[in-house]
């Protein structure tokens, strides 16, 4: 029992110090720059005390639950060498995750109001919420597919970089016919996909596929899977704006 | 009481938001593996307490640190801090903006310092390279890449450059990068891109991207309060292959 406390409150202080930059930022811009008094002091100093208690408890979730699952599934599925059962897990994990992403469904949102203001669609609700949906399909479609290719990869072993970069030229490429009003949401769409549950899950898959697969350096394999995942939602929602269009 | 009522609100919303992941593993293991998980009650316990630890870390979050950190985005972008003197006629240029620079930079390196899913995924670089890759020094390079990231992109938006021409010019570097570093770090350098953005960061760099738009005129927040997420997860790229190759030539010249 003793034991424990020592680790957590250890976890606590680590915990303590991920958050210092931002008080001190906080503190300095509030004070030496704007020279303004910290309103609701109280406030901060219980929010404050819930982040860092919040933090420890995630982090100490992380290696037990999250890291192990993600693992053990991972090597399940290599013992049972089914690679189509694999894939589907893999398609389903990225759209599954990525479809109920609150941020991406704020950003959907607000895009689907540009579009409005735009005239791309029309200004009425209906309308705006059947482009808000179908920007949030395709953003689920794009990361369920990355996860495939990203799994792919894993047990066949291509080098990363040609299919990244390659994905890139295409980004570039698309970027020159895609409308103008859908760039800045189809590069913004590619950060906002992969939220604080998904990434250790994903991250875990890699390592324990790549470590499970003969041949495979997990180091090397083992990650790549979440650039997969900011990459694709690019492509597609240009790809979207273009067909709308 | 009042507290004890939110934190449940947040922790429903947080297990909502979980449930879709949930329920693919569990259909998986139990219909596809059908083997019993391992260590089963630890590994429930864990998700327990990632639930608890998000939920907790969300509401302090929406006590503290955005309410706070969005209204300095909107009081340093305001005109009357950018230029006090209040003549309409001298046209603000960029380098009234400077504060909004440093601010975009601090803010940028110590909300990714403090984000969730990086610390996962370099706790996970550190165990899987053996130590060789310090979970540390992995999370300071990203944090510098997002500064600078978040930094430039301020910048555009106050100039008001087509967001490509920037996006483009990353992409150069990161090819150009990619065949000079250590292979081992490409993998992971190109994670990092997308690790940066999430729980802590967006909220206060979209604030921070919709005061700048909203303020300067010509810029629509529409249009032009899009895009600093981009430039968070771009230059995280450029900064881990940095380290890596900076890394690499310290012990060549030793």
């Amino acid at each position: 029992m003793n034991q424990q406390f020592i680790i957590f409150f250890k976890a606590l202080l680590g915990s303590c110090k991920d958050l210092l930059p931002i008080v001190i930022v906080i503190a300095f811009f509030q004070f030496v720059v704007l020279q303004q008094p910290m309103p609701n002091v109280g406030d901060i100093f219980i929010g404050l005390l819930l982040v860092v208690l919040g933090l420890t408890f995630f982090i100490y979730g992380l290696e037990m639950g999250l890291f192990p699952i993600g693992e053990s599934m991972a090597k399940a599925f290599a013992r049972k060498g089914s690679i189509s059962w694999l894939l589907t897990f893999a398609f389903c994990l990225g759209f599954g995750t990525t479809v109920a992403e609150p941020s991406l469904i704020a950003v959907a949102r607000e895009a689907a109001t540009v579009a409005a203001s735009g005239g791309i669609i029309a200004a009425t609700e209906v309308a705006q919420n059947e482009y808000a949906n179908g920007l949030r399909y395709t953003v689920a479609f794009a990361v369920g597919l990355a996860i495939v290719i990203g799994v792919l990869r894993i047990i066949r072993g291509w080098p990363i970089q040609y299919l990244i970069l390659g994905g890139y030229a295409l980004v570039v490429i698309m970027t020159a016919f895609a409308p103008s009003w859908i760039i800045g949401i189809a590069y913004d769409s590619g950060g906002v996909t992969t939220s604080t549950i998904t990434v250790p899950l994903v991250t875990a898959l890699g390592v324990g596929l790549a470590s499970s697969i003969k041949g495979r350096n997990p180091m090397i394999d083992g990650f790549g899977l979440i650039a997969f995942a900011s990459l694709t939602p690019m492509i597609f929602v240009m790809a979207y704006g273009m067909v709308l269009s | 009481m009042e507290l004890l009522i939110e934190f449940f609100e947040t922790l429903k919303s947080t297990v909502v938001d979980v449930l879709p992941i949930l329920s693919i593993i569990l259909v998986f293991q139990l219909l596809v593996i059908r083997r019993p998980i391992p260590h089963i009650k630890q590994v429930g316990f864990g998700f327990l307490y990632v639930l608890i630890g998000l939920a907790l870390f969300l509401l302090g979050l929406e006590k503290a640190l955005f309410p706070l950190g969005k209204m300095m985005a909107e009081q340093l972008t305001a005109p009357a801090f950018i230029n006090p003197s209040a003549l309409a006629e001298e046209a603000i240029n960029w380098t009234h903006y400077t504060w909004v620079y440093v601010f975009a930079a601090a803010i940028g390196f110590s909300t990714t310092i403090a984000e969730p899913s990086l610390i996962a995924v370099a706790l996970k670089a550190e165990e899987v390279s053996g130590g060789g890759i310090k979970a540390n020094s992995l999370r300071i390079a990203v944090a510098i890449g997002v500064a600078i990231g978040i930094a430039l992109g301020s910048y555009r938006i106050v100039v008001g450059h087509p967001i490509h021409y920037y996006i483009i010019c990353g992409y150069i570097l990161v090819v150009i990068q990619t065949f000079f570093c250590p292979k081992m770090i490409v993998p992971l350098a190109y994670d990092s891109g997308g690790v940066t953005t999430s729980t802590v960061t967006v909220p206060l760099v979209a604030a921070l991207g919709l005061g700048l738009a909203s303020t300067i005129p010509g810029r629509s927040p529409l249009i032009d309060g899009f895009g600093l997420i981009a430039f968070a997860s771009l230059f995280p790229i450029i900064a881990v292959m940095a380290y890596a190759q900076i890394t690499q030539i310290k012990t060549k010249t030793n």
